[in-house]
């Protein structure tokens, strides 16, 4: 079974979501939806209050060069345009629709048909995808329009679709495959013709053999070009740089894009909002969730509109007694929730409701020096180094012992039996390594 | 006994040598220094602390020698007894300096700004800030992780379990802003420590509308600019929904300290306020 040559650690998967059929959630009363809910510059309104919207219509046009576009998740009229903290209680720019209906934009093709033949070029794909705003839905959400303006001199080689989701409790792609896997792979032959590559790999963690052989067998009948490649179970295989390693054994060199070495990396469920903007004209406007945690009731996967609020998500599920975190994203690289009454956003791939008992820290205790940190790196990296230098603020050290290199997956801080803050203050490092050397190229 | 001798009369001969050359190499890569230089650095403390602009003491009293002048320059560490004795070595002018100290611009206590989350991660300012807003989701206060209390040389800074805000020692504090630089949030200034001590700030620094910042905190501004209009010494600017108070400027009168809705603007080390019966009592006999 292929995968990753270096590191990686295998945490407890908790798919306890993998057998569960997605939901749609009811459409709020009111969405706030975030003009930042990308990498890059915050998009532009283009509403302002007292505006009537219809579901689907561009609310906000990202403008700079990395940058998406926003559109309306439901219609009715725009309330206001104000500052709402987000998440982590960070006040950012949203705008603020109150629900009437849900009247879509007439361009919008609502049926749920499956329309495969593909019958734009490369241009107007990638038109599409910018049009409709669809960003990197692995968690990152960069803008995937921006991957497919290759520089002209660069060929891509593989295309690559991510549906390792490596994270354990995460099983919406899983799902998505499952109950979409021909949307999915018609959206994914829209992406290779955007691409002009002449192969595409789907990389998927061997635990969801149902989402594997569902796909090797729409794959084998229709879609020649596509191959569907079962990958060994261990994380952060769904890691771009790991995933590429494992499928191609090529390596992203530092600081570089994917594109770089001829490779073009995104994951399904964007594949999956592609071929509703190539087929059907649909604006990213959902985003697929799993909710989930060990003392969740019921946990779901849910479709739910971008700019529900949250804690109306979590109530519909049931907050457990005791519950200590609540997690955007993967319990390995998601982000605590600060503040539960804000808002979805495209890329919230799930929300995990951790106990006390299994979510605080344990005590910190001195390093051991006994090196686990360095063996399940992925990236070669010694954390153990690292952490004390981007708490030292001694960012040259940091440079020097390739701080910028890494990805942030968490695995060393997963393994410490003395409980170190590694990435803690890797991350700090990097961040202010990161500052330094762009002062120093300016 | 021949063996010693020639030991003797050899290092004897290298000795002469090396010292022949030693002097002509100490004439031509003589270094002339100023030696008021080392006289001036013998009276600065020798913390080292960078208060002064300059990376160490010495380095400063190289900056004296050279400009000849005192003015613009200055040890706040030492203040003006430092200063003066400079200035006697150096036969200049000693140029009073106001004494200044760090104050922090936050007031949002546990009380005032209760937690609305609990962080359990590793324990730096820098770090949670980058994070998220804050235990009390004000995302311009005191995150009370104590990154300036870590960096003061002086013992200066205590966070105040009770209130989880840093405490200025008075008497510790030198002012040599490391804390100010410390701070994600920008929460500390160097002011004037007042006369006996008394000094009056805007305890705040959130940026946000009004009804969002008093979401947060009991006393935060709400920039409604009542102080600026009872301020007769044009010491208060409002920008970005927030009051400053230029230290420069005030003149202590505390007119703008009773006049805040809020209660944003703290003052220290004030006696206790008269009631307003007997201030009209007061007022009335000077009147008469």
């Amino acid at each position: 079974m292929i995968t990753f040559k270096k590191g990686g650690v295998h945490p407890q998967e908790n798919k306890i979501t993998s057998q569960i059929a997605i939901e749609n959630f009811p459409i709020p009363q009111q969405v706030v939806v975030f003009l930042g809910q990308h990498l890059g510059v915050p998009a532009v309104a283009k509403v302002s209050k007292g505006d009537k919207v219809k579901t689907g219509q561009l609310i906000a046009a990202g403008e700079a060069f990395i940058s998406a576009n926003i559109h309306a998740p439901v219609s009715g009229i725009v309330t206001k345009v104000d500052v709402i903290p987000d998440i982590s209680g960070i006040k950012k720019e949203a705008i603020v629709i109150a629900t009437e209906g849900d009247e879509w934009e007439d361009t919008i093709d609502t049926s749920s048909t499956i329309n495969d033949k593909i019958e734009l070029d490369k241009d107007e794909i990638i038109d599409r995808i910018k049009s409709c705003g669809i960003v990197g839905l692995g968690g990152a959400c960069f803008p995937t329009h921006i991957k497919y303006k290759t520089p002209p001199r660069k060929q891509v080689d593989y295309l690559i679709i991510n549906a390792a989701e490596c994270e354990p409790y995460i099983t919406a792609d899983d799902r998505m495959m499952i109950e979409h896997g021909e949307e999915c792979l018609i959206g994914i032959e829209a992406l290779l013709i955007a691409s002009k590559a002449p192969v595409v790999y789907v990389g998927i963690e061997n635990n969801k053999k149902n989402a594997i052989a569902h796909l090797t067998q729409l794959a084998d009948k229709k879609h020649p070009k596509i191959k569907i490649c079962p990958l060994k179970v261990k994380y952060p295989q769904g890691a771009e740089k790991q995933l590429v390693q494992a499928l191609t054994n090529r390596h992203v060199p530092a600081g570089k894009l994917p594109i770089e070495i001829g490779v073009i990396v995104n994951n399904i469920t964007t594949a999956f909002a592609v071929y509703e903007a190539v087929q059907k004209n649909k604006p990213l406007i959902d985003t697929y969730t799993t909710i989930s945690g060990k003392k969740v009731a019921h946990p779901k996967n849910l479709k739910i509109r971008i700019g529900t609020p949250i804690n109306e998500v979590l109530n519909f599920v049931g907050i457990p007694e005791n519950t200590g975190k609540i997690i955007s994203g993967g319990p390995m690289m998601g982000k605590a929730i600060a503040n539960i009454n804000s808002y979805a956003t495209k890329g919230m791939s799930s929300l995990l409701m951790m106990d006390k008992t299994e979510s605080q820290r344990g005590e910190v205790s001195p390093c051991l020096r006994c090196g686990k940190c360095v063996s399940v790196c992925p990236m070669g990296l010694e954390p153990l180094l690292l952490q004390p230098f981007g708490e030292k603020k001694r960012y040259d050290e940091c440079e020097a012992n390739g701080i910028m290199n890494c990805i942030e997956c968490g695995s060393c801080q997963f393994e410490c039996p003395a409980n170190r803050p590694l990435l803690d203050f890797i991350r700090l490092g990097k961040a202010k390594t990161g500052e330094m050397i762009r002062n120093r190229k300016s | 006994m021949q063996s010693i001798i020639y030991a003797a009369v050899i290092l004897g001969i290298i000795a002469l040598i090396a010292a022949v050359i030693l002097h002509f190499v100490s004439k031509a890569f003589q270094v002339i220094e100023d030696p008021r230089i080392d006289d001036v650095a013998s009276i600065l403390p020798g913390a080292n602390c960078g208060g002064c602009g300059f990376a160490g003491c010495r380095n400063l009293a190289e900056a004296i020698v050279k400009a000849g002048t005192l003015e613009g320059f200055g040890c706040p560490a030492g203040g003006s007894s430092v200063n003066e004795g400079i200035a006697q070595v150096l036969g200049l002018n000693a140029v009073m300096m106001n004494p200044i100290i760090a104050v922090v611009r936050c007031n949002g206590s546990l009380e005032n700004a209760p937690s609305q989350s609990s962080y359990d991660g590793a324990p730096s300012c820098a770090f949670a800030s980058s994070l998220y807003a804050g235990e009390s989701m004000c995302s311009c206060g005191c995150l009370g992780y104590g990154d300036c209390m870590k960096v003061c040389n002086f013992d200066a800074l205590s966070i105040d379990p009770n209130t989880k805000l840093p405490v200025v020692d008075n008497e510790k504090c030198v002012a040599c802003g490391a804390c100010a630089k410390a701070c994600p949030r920008l929460l500390i200034e160097m002011r004037f420590k007042g006369k006996k001590d008394r000094r009056i700030f805007v305890a705040c620094r959130n940026i946000d509308k009004g009804a969002a910042a008093k979401k947060n905190c009991q006393v935060a501004c709400i920039g409604c600019g009542k102080c600026l209009k009872v301020c007769e010494f044009d010491a208060i600017t409002i920008a970005n929904n927030l009051a400053y108070i230029d230290h420069t400027k005030c003149k202590l009168c505390r007119k703008c300290v009773s006049e805040c809705p809020a209660n944003a603007i703290c003052e220290c080390n004030f006696p206790p306020k008269k009631d307003k019966i007997e201030l009209a009592q007061e007022t009335q006999f000077v009147n008469n």
